[in-house]
């Protein structure tokens, strides 16, 4: 038993300890993670871009990082703990630190601070964030294209503008090829439940789609949609995996371009406080290989992407009705990003009723 | 396929885990002893059994590894609680924390892996009776043993010499002592039976349910297991059927959503909890229901003085 305990407060010593081993004329990049750096899915998505800034700037910088960092009281220990260690710049990397990080901000002005997704910020806080609803878009059109029915089920996470955005963003795309599109969605109320989400997976497959979209972090809906037969998409992380003759295109997570630029800020010393919304053009975000789909679907895909890219297409261009009917977007009018950020919402178009 | 058949065959596969996971626990209580650590041996079960069946590629091996670290897991519980006499309910806790710590380290070089599920027994004759045949003999052999098990601790429990030791004990710890029972013994034996079915319940998920494995994949199973038991009663009848009636709840709300009928999910996904609470209430109300059907002696210490 002692043996037990002396290895058991051993390796949690050398957890904490081992990326914590500073030395001084390195510069230290800190992130906080919200999960574990192997889930296959969103914080796996900014662990490798944590490894793709090392690999750039190799011995100039560390860049330790705390695991499974639970949203609340805990994460503001967990944050200061960082910036008292000696980091020049902290990645916090979920929603729910945004307010630990605002306070532990202001207890550490000379230390730089990033809070992904937010939307409070400082003098020293700077807040980052992907246009996920753009691969969304792109996902609606190879959507209507490929289904037979016309009918696509989404597996949504919790009611927040991110995960209504993105619905709104794909029911569009899809009505663009297709105007009597439909889609069902299931709200599991969970990001993490891989028992559940494959559950509603088999339901929304049993009442007739033919095409699986998630909002959800694991790949259990790509499992049950590879088992059944029919296509569907990934989220956050590459899924081909789970399928390879199931995955269209996944919506990949690529936080490594941003981490770069901005650690040379800090190095330069040009860093400033900022609110970055970056999409497909500037790397953040892009598209698994288009598979499994048809070349003249792919073909379409990858024009809509590099309109996308080139700004010529923003995916929330009106005319676009509110679900009420009313008006939301004129002809030719470009939502903006408050709306977005904002959004609590359905399009028209969307068969669902957003929970309240 | 129709579509109750279909959400039928869906109902199972959910409620399966939680049948198995709470029928160990209920031995584990009858005997007396409360472990809150159900969700951690449950998902060191699922760890286990799906890093086993890739080692060997063969799902059983993964099956019987599962139940063995889910019964080794607890063993740990059982030396501080039974032996250290540490308390029961912070020890309990303890080993979910762990179970989900450790479980990770085990399954981390899997994460993303695409698993070998577990491929279903058809049982000849009785699988070719319709609507009733495939949903019931046309399954995996963790189904028939969840079926089995109850039907064997219902048995035991109730009709066998040993299974009146074990109610003895729980009830009063004291008594059976001075009676001559193993105290310590039997409930050692009631936590590892309840530590394998666990495991099992974590094999059934990593093998069947979703083959594959993510950290925290037990996603709350454990607790809504141990709700399961008070919500029994510690009866296994009623466990099945509680079992059942929550899964049934879980997939009938997801189903109800895709047919755009809109009862709040939030509630639904609460109803298992909520049921719980009313049986709590009801059973509470009538003292001597109380008396009849909880173990009187359930998170106590016993320490025999020699």
């Amino acid at each position: 038993m002692k043996k037990i305990i002396i290895a058991l407060t051993t390796s949690a010593a050398m957890l904490g300890f081992a990326t914590a081993a500073s030395a001084q004329d390195k510069t230290k990049i800190c992130f906080i993670y919200v999960g574990s750096k192997t889930d296959g899915g969103w914080t796996q998505a900014h662990d490798i871009g944590r490894q793709a800034l090392q690999a750039e700037f190799g011995d100039k910088i560390e860049t330790p990082f705390l695991e499974s960092v639970p949203e609340g009281p805990d994460a503001e220990r967990a944050i200061e703990r960082m910036a008292r260690s000696g980091c020049a710049l902290v990645f916090t990397t979920s929603f729910g630190f945004m307010d630990a990080t605002i306070k532990v901000a202001a207890k550490f002005p000379d230390v730089k601070f990033e809070h992904a997704t937010g939307f409070k910020t400082a003098p020293n806080v700077a807040t980052y964030n992907s246009r996920f609803y753009e691969g969304r878009y792109i996902q609606g059109i190879i959507a209507a294209k490929m289904s037979q029915k016309g009918l696509a089920g989404y597996i949504a996470s919790f009611p927040i503008p991110e995960v209504v955005m993105g619905i709104n963003s794909f029911v569009h795309g899809a009505q663009s090829v297709n105007p009597d599109f439909k889609v069902k969605v299931i709200w599991a109320n969970t990001w993490f439940d891989p028992g559940k989400e494959a559950d509603a997976a088999k339901a929304l497959i049993d009442q007739g789609v033919d095409i699986l979209t998630q909002h959800t972090d694991t790949t259990a809906p790509m499992q049950v949609a590879a088992e059944r037969g029919i296509k569907a998409f990934g989220q956050a992380s590459d899924m081909i995996k789970a399928g390879p003759e199931t995955q269209l295109t996944a919506i990949v997570d690529t936080w490594g371009a941003y981490y770069i630029k901005r650690t040379k800020a800090v190095l330069d010393g040009t860093w400033k406080s900022e609110q970055v919304w970056d999409g497909l053009k500037d790397g953040i975000l892009t598209m698994a290989p288009y598979t499994n789909m048809p070349d003249d679907v792919k073909k379409l895909a990858e024009e809509t992407e590099a309109k996308i890219r080139s700004g010529e297409l923003h995916p929330f261009t009106g005319p676009i009705k509110k679900q009420d009917g009313s008006d939301w977007l004129a002809d030719g009018a470009v939502s903006d990003d408050g709306t977005l950020l904002g959004m609590n919402f359905y399009i028209a178009g969307v068969d669902d009723q957003l929970p309240k | 396929m129709g579509m109750i058949e279909a959400i039928l065959l869906t109902v199972i596969t959910a409620a399966t885990p939680l049948v198995l996971a709470s029928i160990g626990e209920l031995v584990t209580e009858r005997t007396g002893v409360l472990n809150l650590g159900v969700e951690g041996m449950m998902v060191m079960g699922a760890a286990i059994a799906f890093a086993v069946t890739q080692m060997t590629g063969s799902p059983y091996i993964g099956i019987l590894a599962g139940i063995a670290g889910g019964a080794l897991f607890s063993l740990l519980f059982g030396f501080l609680t039974l032996t250290l006499v540490a308390n029961q309910v912070a020890t309990g806790l303890a080993l979910t924390i762990l179970g989900l710590g450790i479980s990770g380290q085990i399954g981390e070089p899997y994460v993303g892996m695409s698993g070998t599920k577990l491929q279903p027994i058809v049982i000849p004759l009785l699988s070719d009776i319709p609507f009733l045949g495939p949903l019931l003999f046309k399954q995996d052999i963790i189904f028939y043993v969840s079926i089995a098990l109850v039907l064997g601790v219902n048995w035991f429990l109730f009709k066998s010499r040993a299974g009146l030791k074990i109610r003895a004990i729980g009830d009063n710890h004291g008594s059976a002592h001075a009676l001559g029972i193993h105290v310590i013994r039997t409930r050692y034996l009631a936590v590892m039976f309840g530590g394998a079915c666990a495991g099992l319940a974590g094999a059934q998920l990593s093998l069947v349910y979703t083959p594959q494995w993510v950290e925290n994949m037990s996603a709350g199973r454990g607790w809504i297991a141990l709700a399961l038991v008070v919500f029994a009663s510690w009866r296994p009848w009623r466990l099945l059927a509680g079992g059942y009636l929550f899964g049934a709840v879980s997939i009938s709300q997801l189903h109800a959503q895709a047919a755009g009928i809109h009862i709040p999910s939030q509630f639904l996904s609460a109803l298992p909890y909520i049921a719980t609470v009313v049986v709590l209430i009801l059973i509470s109300h009538n003292r001597r229901m109380t008396q009849i059907n909880t173990p009187a002696c359930l998170g106590k210490p016993f320490v025999p003085d020699r």
